[in-house]
Order: structure tokens, then C-alpha cells, then sequence
């Protein structure tokens, strides 16, 4: 394989807590992955499991407290503001909430130009990207001059994800995009997500706690528990055949939607429970 | 939060275009207190401004022939004062001190207030220094202040106020503090951060945004604050004494009172007035901006549209809930009644699972909470008829409801920690639920549930729901306890009377797959021992291939296709069952090809295999 664009060793991150001399907490405790060009990571675990906290260090929002983060090879854990606001031409973010992501008082094209005018972009290219990004993700040009409470979840979210390409990144993070989505359009999103992925070359660390989110759009899965990783590997073999036991209740714990199935898998867990 | 929730359902299936939001002033001058108090205002301003050519004399003119003399006096409109002074003049002048006062004092504070909250809310190791800063600000007494500080401001009242703004700022600091640490949590301002905005563009951009609204409301009062202040401080003779204000008028007025009352009478009169309207003004602009506060939700009985009759169709004996024709609507802003649910019929046999799919705006929970007799005062059920055991609940006044929830139909919610009232104990919430049910052995419930007895089976049903350690966890606040064992302790209440119907409304959405599978594995197993039916309200196919006997599949307000749970999964009728069968992302279904890096090392291979065969 070539070289990763993001490798984490050893990777710590902790939240400060309020108080005089109160020493952060610790959320993750020391986990190793690495992302390659194009590629998906999947990283799948439960609330509070510190897989959202891991996105947030990558993107500089969480503090690290141990550990590395390489990009393209550099150092980024430690990064001063000044490199922070370089790296946002390479890693950007979508968030879980469509409707908290997007400032409620700005127009669309606003909020999809500010990237790029941050960037130093001129307004006529950055008004020509817009329209480029909105025909992208397969909404219509008139959107760039309404507001995001005039769109349906579904619509918001591939706003944020125009916004997050924008800038053409090396990495998305992905943190529970289609979570809040009905059926339906969480799979075109998905399917978004992935074609997306084939023109640009884009890699994503696509955070879920759904394993069929996984399953579709990642080449290969983390599986974390209190903020360490427990496995890691093909999403095939990991969400197949998992060898760690938490990975076994977590993939047999999600309802198949088949009645008969589901029957069997229920008895399968009731068996691994009267086993332990 | 049901409430909420329901409402933003109610709002995606309404079809009608949704009302253009119009600006802040367009709603302002349809108000009338904005537009009374607002003219008034305007005439005030006009009238300081244009004081020198209404008014014959300068504030500061004697007339000494004409002392006191009274309202009508040929170029004295209002009269002179005790020095001869014209009353007019000085009310206008008045007008004018009032008008740079406020504008002195409102300007300081909200320049100081707006850049230390921003400062403060923002950063937050700087939260700590600035609100220590403005509750120091905040103890000084204001009036005793200003007054020792003459020396300092020689007693220009332009000075005072600039003073004064700096004893105002606390107020406008901890609006726009606590606005900003809201806003700064948002995730947009994350996303802001990520893109490479600088700190000082966001908070312009993004916070500054959202705290105008109610530093404008703010502003208003403060404004009225100021005008007040300053008349007290004259009134006091706080002051240069050339300068005309309200509060000198007032003070030379209450000298003459015996003489002449209208001199006290005019400056009252103008400043009350005056600091009415901005008041009211505020008022109307707070209304205006952030909307009428919205009214506590109490429920009561379900609210019929006018000559609505339960439907008497035929009944049907093996049911033990009939809902036939069901019909509920929301009134629009317009005031047309919306349907949003549209004639909904559905059959429930004693034990037997339901399952109510449908997406966002589909109307499954409208349906539910129908059912349950506690939809949201604006709601309002339109035709159908909703019987349990032959009896009907539509047109049920609210004792006969709850003699029915708890004991006949009980409920478990979505979000299990906004339904614990985090002030009470677990134990307190189970306690009050069985004793409202009067659950319990039979000999307990004549004619009340005990306290203890009450405790006695909340531990049971603790312990039934599979909580390891009852006893803890009946002594432990809802923050105490993890979303899924919250859950647990919302069944065990849900269950207490032994219900014959339990409505679940999304009961395992806001949790983690391993807690949703128990939870699941808990409601079937309670179900089978207490020969309870369910309805099971969800968006999710793989808890309804889990769970239940039959499903109704809910679009627009209406159920498009019913079944037995094998037959809609095998051979669906309708296309939008089909269309939500095939959105299942399929389990079997994992990603195959490759990732560029793969893709490039695989051609890089190919390259040097190809040059290695041509050298």
C-alpha cells in the first residue's frame, strides 16, 4: 500500500473538566489506525464508545492528550491555529445533525461560499463553485439564494456535504451522516457519498453506529469500545466473521429486517448470552 | 419534547406552501402598541428637534413680567415657570437632554457589554476573568456612584451618562454571554472552525447574528433606563442647572405646586409618557423578534371539531382496540384545517404485536397519541371513532381518559430522559405512576394504593424489567442512571397496571443497538406474560421484522398497505412499501471496490511488470 494520508498512533484525547486544577478526562485511550488515499474507514461503536471524540481530534477540535496524527506525513495533533486553518483545504467534516450544521440566518450559497472566501477565493470563482457544488449533490442552482429551513433533512444534509468538499479535501469526516435521515434518503445519501468518492478520491472516516451504514460505504472497519479499539480490519472479515466478543454482540444485537432471520439471529444471541 | 416532535410532524405534512416569513418591520407596523407607541416616540423626537422653531423663546429666556403665568399666556403656549421661564421651551429642550442621555448611556453599554459577552461567551478561558469583572460592575450602587463622582464629571450630565452606560453594561454582558455560549456549541460554528475561519469572522459572522435580536429588545429598556436616570439625578440637583431637563422641570414644579400645579403637571406628564412608550415598545419589539412566548401545553380531554359524532359503524367483537376512519387535524396560520391524519382504520387483538412504520411526517405517531387520547391542544380530531373493548374514547371526557391510561392503555416513550422529571428520584416517578394507576393486588388498591405497598411492587417491577440493583436505582436521580436503564424504569411504570394495550412510540430509537435488542427481548417477554397487546411505532424494518405480528405501513396521513408481518416483507402490494423494502441497506451488501490507493499500487505493478516484459 502507499503511503496513508492520515495515520493515528498511539492516539489519546482527553476533554478538560470544568474547575480549578481538575484534570481532563480521558475518552480515548490510546487507539492506532491508518487511512489511505480514496479509502473508507469505517469506525463503529456505541455511544459514549469516543468515536466521535476521535473525529473531533482529527479536526482539531478535541484536545489531544497523547499520541500522534500524521497527515500526509506531518505531525497535526499539536497543530497552531495558523496550520489548523491551512489543513481546511484538506480535511473537512459532515455532521450527524443537518439541522444544527448549518448557520439557521445565512443563505445557502453564503454558507457554501464561506470556505472558499476564507481561502481567498474570488467571489466570482467562489460563486461559480457554488453552483458547481449544488448541480454536484444534486440540488437545484436556485438553492444558493434560500435558507436551510426551507430544506428537508435530506436536502440539508447533501448541503453540508457540498460545503465539505468545496475545497476538493483529502479527508472527510463523517460523523453519523445519515443517522437522522429517513430510509429512503439515507440511502441515496449514502450512494452520494460513495460515487462521490470515486471522482474525487476523497477518503472518509465514516463514523456509525449502524453496521449496514458500515457495511455499504467502508473498505475496511474500526470497532471501538470505551475509547479503545478492539478490532480492526476488511469490513467483510470484521463484520462477518468478528473475532472479538463485543464486535459478536454488536453484530448480532442489530435486527435484520427479515422476520425469519431475525428469529435465528435472536436465538444465536440467546445462546451467546447463556453461554457467558 | 413529544410535543415538539409532533408539532415538527405536523409541519412537514401540511402540503400547502409554507407561509413567507415577512421581515421584523413589516410584522412591527402591523402591531398596533408598536405603531401607537412609535408614533408617539417619533413626535417626541420631532419635537426636540424642531424645539427652537415651535417654541417663541430659548429654554433659558426670563420673563420677568411673566412669572407664573398661566397655559394660554400669548407666546408662553404652556405658561412660564416660577423664573418666568417658557414652559414649552424647556419641555421640548427636555426632550432633547432625555434623547442624548439615552443615546450616551445605551451606546457605553452596549459597545462594553456586546465586546466583553462575545469576548466571554466565546473564549472560554476568559470566562471566568469577565464574569468576575461585571459582577463587581454589578454591585456598585448606580445613583450614589454618579452622584459622588460629580466632582469628576463637573456635573455635565453628558459625562454622568457615560458613566452610567458603564453601570448598564452588566445587563447587555449577560444577555449576549449567555446567547454566545449557546451559539457557540452549535455545530455550524464547528463546521465554520473546520473550513478555516478566523475566530473574529465567526463571532462577527455566525454569533453576532443570532445575539442581535435580543440585545435590540435589550436596548429598548435600557433606553427608557437612562432617560429615568437622568431625570432623577436633576430632580435631585444632580447637575448643571442651565441644562433643561425633566427632572429640574419636575423638581421647580413641585416648588410652585401650591401656585401653578400645571408646572408639575407638564413634565410628569411628558416623561411618563415618554417612558411608557419605549417600554411598551420594547414590549411590542420583543414580541415581534422572537415571537409570542409559547403557552404550557396541559393536556386535556381531545378537542372535536364543531358537531363531530363517533362514527357508529358496526362493531367488531374479537377487537380489543378499533380505530375506524380516524381523522386528525392541525390548524393552518391561515386558519384552514390541515389533516394529518387521514382516515386511518386499525384492528388490535388481544396480545398481538402491531407494528405502525412510516417515515418522518408520515402521521404514525399523530395516530398513536390519537389513540391515547393526548394530542396537543391545537389538535383537533376530525371524524372516526377509537374504541377499546366495544366503549368509545372519542368525545371521552378527561377523568374517564384517565381512569383508562395507566390501567387499559399505558405508553412508552421515545426519549426516556425528558419523560423522568430529573428533580425526583426513580423511585418517586414509579411510586406516583402505580398509585395514579391504582395498580397493585386487588386488596391493595380498595381504596388506594399505600405508599408502601406502592414501594413494595415498584421494586418488583424494578427488578422484573432486569435492573440489576432495584434498590440503588430506586434511590438514584434520572441523571444517575444510563439512557437504557431509564427506558427500563419507563416500561416497568408503563407496565405497573397491567395494561391491556401498550402504545411504544419509537421506544429504542435513541438507543445503542446492544441495549435496543434487550429492550426488544424485555417488551416481548412482558408482553407474553401479562397477554398484553403492543403498538410499536417505528421507522425501522429490523425492529418490526423483530417484534411484530402484523405492520401498517403510514404515508402521508393514510395507511397504504396492512398485513401480516411475513407476507408485506415477502410479497409487498403498494410501491411505497416497495420502495421502503428496497432502501434497506442489505446486510449482505458490503463494499467492494477497491480504494484509489489500491487501484494506484495494482496499475503501478501492472507499469513495471509491462516495462520489465518489454526490456
Amino acid at each position: 500500500m502507499t503511503a496513508p494520508i492520515l495515520a493515528a498512533k498511539n492516539l489519546q484525547v482527553s476533554y478538560p473538566v470544568r474547575g480549578f486544577m481538575k484534570k481532563p478526562i480521558e475518552i480515548v485511550h490510546g487507539v492506532d489506525f491508518e487511512i489511505g488515499e480514496g479509502e473508507t474507514l469505517g469506525i463503529v461503536g456505541e455511544s459514549g464508545s469516543g468515536k466521535t471524540t476521535i473525529g473531533r481530534a482529527i479536526l482539531g477540535l478535541a484536545m489531544v492528550s497523547g499520541g500522534s496524527i500524521a497527515f500526509d506525513g506531518r505531525d497535526i495533533s499539536q497543530a497552531t491555529p495558523k496550520i489548523r486553518r491551512s489543513l481546511a483545504k484538506d480535511i473537512q467534516v459532515v455532521f450527524q445533525d443537518p439541522y444544527s450544521s448549518l448557520n439557521p440566518s445565512l443563505m445557502i450559497g453564503q454558507i457554501l461560499a464561506e470556505p472558499l472566501t476564507v481561502q481567498g477565493w474570488s467571489r466570482a470563482d467562489a460563486t461559480k463553485r457554488v453552483l458547481e457544488l449544488l448541480d454536484r449533490v444534486g440540488l437545484p442552482r436556485n438553492a444558493a439564494a434560500r435558507l436551510p429551513r426551507e430544506f428537508s433533512g435530506g436536502q440539508r444534509q447533501r448541503i453540508a456535504i457540498a460545503r465539505a468538499l468545496a475545497l476538493s479535501p483529502k479527508l472527510v469526516i463523517c460523523d453519523e451522516p445519515v443517522s437522522g435521515l429517513d430510509l429512503s434518503t439515507q440511502a441515496k445519501v449514502l450512494d452520494l457519498f460513495i460515487e462521490l468518492q470515486r471522482e474525487t478520491g476523497v477518503a472518509y472516516m465514516f463514523i456509525s453506529h449502524d453496521l449496514a451504514v458500515i457495511r455499504h460505504i467502508s473498505h475496511r472497519v474500526g470497532v471501538l469500545y470505551r475509547g479503545e479499539m478492539v478490532e480492526q480490519g476488511d469490513t467483510a472479515e470484521v463484520t462477518g466473521e468478528p473475532r472479538n466478543p463485543y464486535t459478536q454482540r454488536l453484530v448480532l444485537a442489530a435486527p435484520v429486517a427479515d422476520p425469519d432471520r431475525q428469529a435465528e439471529r435472536r436465538a444465536l444471541r440467546a445462546q451467546m448470552f447463556a453461554a457467558a | 419534547m413529544a410535543i415538539e416532535s409532533l408539532l415538527d410532524e405536523v409541519e412537514s405534512v401540511t402540503e400547502e406552501p409554507i407561509e413567507v416569513r415577512r421581515g421584523v418591520f413589516y410584522r412591527l407596523i402591523r402591531d398596533p402598541q408598536a405603531v401607537i407607541t412609535g408614533t408617539i416616540l417619533v413626535l417626541f423626537v420631532l419635537g426636540g428637534l424642531l424645539a427652537n422653531v415651535i417654541a417663541q423663546h430659548g429654554p433659558n429666556f426670563v420673563d420677568f413680567w411673566n412669572v407664573n403665568s398661566p397655559v394660554g399666556t400669548p407666546g408662553f403656549p404652556l405658561g412660564t415657570d416660577g423664573q418666568g421661564r417658557d414652559v414649552l421651551a424647556r419641555l421640548l429642550h427636555s426632550i432633547n437632554t432625555a434623547l442624548v442621555s439615552a443615546l450616551i448611556a445605551a451606546s457605553i453599554a452596549l459597545v462594553v457589554g456586546i465586546t466583553f459577552g462575545l469576548i466571554g461567551g466565546y473564549f472560554r478561558r476568559l470566562h471566568g476573568v469577565t464574569d468576575w469583572l461585571f459582577s463587581i460592575i454589578m454591585t456598585f450602587p448606580g445613583i450614589l456612584l454618579l452622584i459622588v463622582l460629580m466632582p469628576i464629571t463637573r456635573g455635565d450630565f453628558r459625562w454622568t451618562m457615560f458613566v452610567f452606560g458603564f453601570l448598564m453594561s452588566p445587563a447587555v454582558f449577560r444577555i449576549v454571554r449567555n446567547q454566545t455560549i449557546g451559539v457557540a456549541r452549535e455545530l455550524y460554528v464547528d463546521a465554520a472552525k473546520v473550513s478555516g475561519v478566523t475566530h473574529t469572522r465567526i463571532l462577527f459572522k455566525h454569533i453576532l447574528s443570532v445575539v442581535r435580536g435580543p440585545v435590540i429588545i435589550a436596548t429598548a429598556f435600557l433606553t427608557g433606563t437612562a432617560i429615568n436616570t437622568q431625570a432623577g439625578l436633576a430632580f435631585l440637583g444632580v447637575g448643571s442647572l442651565e441644562i433643561p431637563s425633566f427632572g429640574a422641570m419636575i423638581s421647580d414644579g413641585f416648588q410652585n405646586l401650591r401656585a401653578m400645579p400645571t408646572q408639575y403637571l407638564w413634565p410628569t406628564l411628558t416623561l411618563g409618557v415618554f417612558s411608557a412608550s419605549i417600554v411598551l415598545f420594547g414590549n411590542a419589539l420583543r414580541d415581534t423578534i422572537e415571537g409570542a412566548r409559547p403557552k404550557p401545553q396541559k393536556i386535556t380531554a381531545t378537542a372535536m371539531v364543531d358537531g363531530f359524532s363517533a362514527e357508529a359503524g358496526p362493531a367488531d367483537e374479537k377487537a380489543l382496540l378499533q380505530v375506524r376512519d380516524l381523522g386528525i387535524a392541525y390548524k393552518s396560520p391561515a386558519g384552514v384545517l390541515n389533516e394529518v391524519v387521514k382516515g386511518v382504520s386499525l384492528n388490535l387483538a388481544p396480545g398481538e404485536t402491531l407494528g405502525l412504520i412510516g417515515e418522518s411526517g408520515s402521521g404514525k405517531t399523530q395516530t398513536a397519541f390519537g389513540v391515547l387520547g393526548v394530542l396537543p391542544n391545537e389538535a383537533k380530531v376530525t371524524r372516526g371513532s377509537v374504541r377499546i373493548d366495544g366503549n368509545e374514547l372519542l368525545g371521552a371526557d378527561e377523568p374517564t381518559m384517565r381512569a383508562l391510561r395507566g390501567s387499559t392503555i399505558a405508553y412508552v416513550p421515545q426519549e426516556p430522559m425528558s419523560n423522568l422529571d430529573p428533580v425526583y428520584k426513580i423511585g418517586h416517578h414509579l411510586v406516583e405512576r402505580i398509585r395514579a394507576a391504582g395498580a397493585g393486588p386487588k386488596e391493595l388498591t380498595n381504596p388506594k394504593v399505600s405508599k408502601a405497598a406502592a414501594k413494595h411492587l415498584a421494586l418488583e417491577l424494578l427488578e422484573r424489567v432486569g435492573i440489576p440493583d432495584p434498590g440503588r436505582t430506586f434511590n438514584s436521580y434520572p441523571h444517575e442512571i444510563s439512557g437504557g436503564m431509564a427506558q427500563r424504569v419507563l416500561i416497568a411504570g408503563a407496565v405497573a397496571g397491567k395494561p391491556k394495550i401498550l402504545i411504544a412510540d419509537e421506544p429504542t430509537t435513541a438507543l445503542d443497538v446492544t441495549v435496543q435488542a434487550e429492550i426488544l427481548d424485555l417488551i416481548r417477554d412482558l408482553q407474553a406474560e401479562m397477554n398484553m397487546a403492543v403498538i410499536m411505532v417505528t421507522h425501522n424494518f429490523g425492529v418490526v421484522a423483530d417484534i411484530c405480528d402484523r405492520i401498517a405501513v403510514m404515508q402521508r396521513g393514510e395507511i397504504v398497505e396492512e398485513g401480516i408481518i411475513r407476507e408485506v416483507f415477502a410479497n409487498p402490494q403498494h410501491e411505497y412499501t416497495k420502495m421502503l423494502l428496497d432502501s434497506i441497506l442489505d446486510e449482505d451488501t458490503i463494499r467492494q471496490d477497491p480504494p484509489r490507493s489500491v487501484i494506484k499500487v495494482k496499475a503501478a505493478q501492472v507499469i513495471a511488470a509491462l516495462k520489465e516484459a518489454s526490456a
